[in-house]
């Protein structure tokens, strides 16, 4: 019976093909269908751009305050933020391509396929990550305008801190999506989030100057420590609230638990109809 | 031609586990419900090697429901589906590698090429490398895709893309295919060069395939054929036997009043007439004389008449008691 068992763990560790080829090919159809939509190759080169120039500016003229730090503008104090925003939206909408998928049928052929589930969450989460990631770091060429000249050394921390954000908001996008069959319920459950994810994380004004509550929240928020570690890295002269160290292990620790979450929505097997 | 060895042959010593019946798929007793609506309850069937197997019922008998659990995307309530020995609800992933599945929605990328599309299925499946491009070179030729391997899908006609489908399906060379409405929205020249096609895997690689359809003139093609009816097997052989079952012909009679002369008739010739759709129905030995009888026993009753050989449909409605589609599916196309 014990070798019989035994037999079978190493049949079944040879059924599932490696994980490694069927993440690759369903992470470089994401990266493939990305560019062969030039309207969205638009969009993430254009919104960023657009997103910071119109609410800086605008909050800019109307806001100034010391609490910024000084010399510091609301355009400059707003960046790391803007950065922050833009990894956001467009990592859980590029999640939105899990609906599509199962809508359009393509996911019913990977789910027939001998796959594990594992890959086609770690696929998906990484194409979305990548989309996000190239766009975080297109936006990075703005940073000399607001006066953060950044290192070598900190240039990789900066794309390791936009990498993990979209690392584990992709994979929050991934684990919305997938009970989900229409775009307009995702639309309605995200912006629930989104907002206020973004809107409590210092994006916009800063820890120091929060109110009690409203300052326990942006504490449990896992985004805030995204824009802290951002500003860290962006701004040295102004030290950030939180250190780089305790930021990085926090943006792990949430990474982690957000592809663990959509780890475990994918392998949920049910009685109900796949798609 | 070299890549015909499957893949997974290699792997196979030890992936072989004993077969306890010579037959490729076997249904037994599989249940199911949809939040308390039955949708199979108890149907059980086997398929044997290089057998093109039809599920044949109207939308709603359950034929979906099936095609789903064979497929190893729903787990069923009760019951098993074995197919090549293993288990749909305990070894799906034994199991995905020997069924090649093509669904009845599209499942085909339209923003890749037909060629992006084998490429990505094949790495879905373990293949890689030169062996994979020779497999995809291949496929595309056996499905005639050639000359368009580098245009993206949706540029290609739906008979093309149905067999970009089929290409998809067969790539890993599957012991059993598996297709639900495979024909669905092709025009009957696409219709016919695919049941072909699916002869032709049966013939020469001796490919077991199982079709869901709700055409009768479909199913005619299929060697033997499950009818399922309200999710429960109504009928299970050849098409011929199952026609046969019928004895003699099929009489049909348009009346002025059809149920008083359903009445009269059964009374007269003591056969089981019955009123389907506004027309008396009866099947008789003999047909032809008998409706002499018929039509000189009531003269001036019967508007026309008609005798033929049974069909499919009057199997269906011989062990179901209505007919193949009510009118409240009709509605709903």
């Amino acid at each position: 019976m014990a070798t019989q068992s035994a037999t079978l763990t190493a049949q079944n560790s040879r059924v599932s093909n490696g994980v490694a080829l069927a993440a690759f090919t369903l992470w470089w159809r994401e990266v493939v269908r990305f560019y062969r939509q030039p309207a969205r190759v638009v969009g993430v080169i254009a919104s960023p751009v657009l997103f910071w120039v119109v609410i800086g500016s605008g909050f800019g003229s109307s806001f100034r305050s010391s609490a910024y730090g000084g010399q510091q503008n609301f355009l400059h104090y707003f960046y790391p933020g803007a950065l922050i925003m833009i990894v956001l939206f467009t990592s859980i909408f590029t999640m939105m391509s899990v609906i599509e998928d199962r809508k359009e049928g393509f996911l019913l052929s990977v789910l027939v396929a001998p796959v594990s589930r594992s890959a086609i969450v770690l696929g998906k989460v990484l194409g979305g990550t990548t989309l996000s990631t190239i766009q975080g770091l297109i936006f990075l060429a703005f940073a000399p305008l607001v006066g953060a000249h950044i290192r070598m050394g900190d240039l990789l921390l900066v794309a390791l801190t936009v990498f993990l954000v979209s690392f584990a908001l992709t994979a929050l996008g991934f684990a919305i999506a997938w009970p989900m069959d229409s775009s307009q319920s995702f639309h309605a459950v995200i912006n629930l989030f989104l907002i206020p994810l973004w809107l409590l994380s210092g994006a916009l004004f800063p820890l120091s100057g929060a109110s009690g509550w409203i300052r326990a929240l942006m504490w449990i928020n896992p985004l805030t420590y995204g824009v802290e570690a951002l500003r860290d890295l962006l701004y040295p002269a102004n030290p950030a609230v939180f250190p780089l160290t305790s930021s990085f292990a926090t943006l792990i620790l949430f990474a982690a638990f957000m592809f663990g979450l959509a780890f475990l929505m994918v392998n949920r097997r049910t009685t109900r109809p796949a798609a | 031609m070299a890549s015909k060895t499957p893949a997974y042959a290699v792997a196979a010593p030890e992936l072989e586990i004993p077969v306890v019946t010579s037959s490729v798929i076997s249904v037994h007793d599989l249940v199911h419900r949809y939040e308390g609506r039955v949708a199979l309850s108890g149907v059980s069937f086997e398929v044997q090697h290089a057998e093109l197997f039809g599920l044949l019922g109207p939308n709603g008998s359950g034929k979906t429901t099936l095609f789903r659990i064979l497929s190893t995307l729903m787990v069923p309530f009760g019951g098993r589906a074995v197919i090549m020995g293993y288990d749909a609800a305990r070894e799906p992933d034994q199991l995905r590698r020997q069924i090649g599945v093509v669904f009845q929605a599209q499942s085909i990328d339209v923003k890749l090429t037909a060629e992006e599309n084998l490429w990505h299925q094949g790495h879905l499946y373990g293949l890689h490398g030169a062996v994979l491009r020779l497999r995809i070179a291949s496929m595309l030729a056996r499905v005639g895709l050639s000359d368009r391997a580098h245009e993206k899908a949706e540029t290609l006609s739906g008979g093309m893309q149905r067999r970009l489908e089929l290409a998809k399906g067969l790539l890993h060379h599957p012991s059993v295919l598996l297709l639900d409405e495979p024909t669905t929205g092709l025009d009957p020249g696409a219709r016919r060069d695919l049941w072909q096609y699916l002869q032709i895997l049966r013939d020469e690689e001796s490919v077991t395939v199982i079709v869901t359809t709700h055409l009768m003139e479909e199913a005619e093609h299929c060697d033997r054929l499950a009818i399922l009816n309200e999710g429960k097997l109504v009928a299970l052989g050849t098409p011929s036997d199952l026609r046969h079952e019928i004895g003699g012909d099929v009489i049909l009679l348009d009346a002025p009043d059809p149920d008083a002369l359903a009445e009269r008739i059964r009374r007269r010739f003591n056969v089981d007439a019955q009123v389907f759709g506004g027309q008396v129905r009866l099947e008789r030995e003999n047909g032809h004389r008998f409706i002499t009888d018929v039509l000189e026993a009531f003269p001036g009753e019967i508007n026309a008449i008609s005798v033929s050989k049974p069909t499919l449909e009057d199997v269906f409605i011989r062990r179901t008691g209505h007919k193949f589609w009510t009118d409240r599916e009709k509605e709903q196309g």
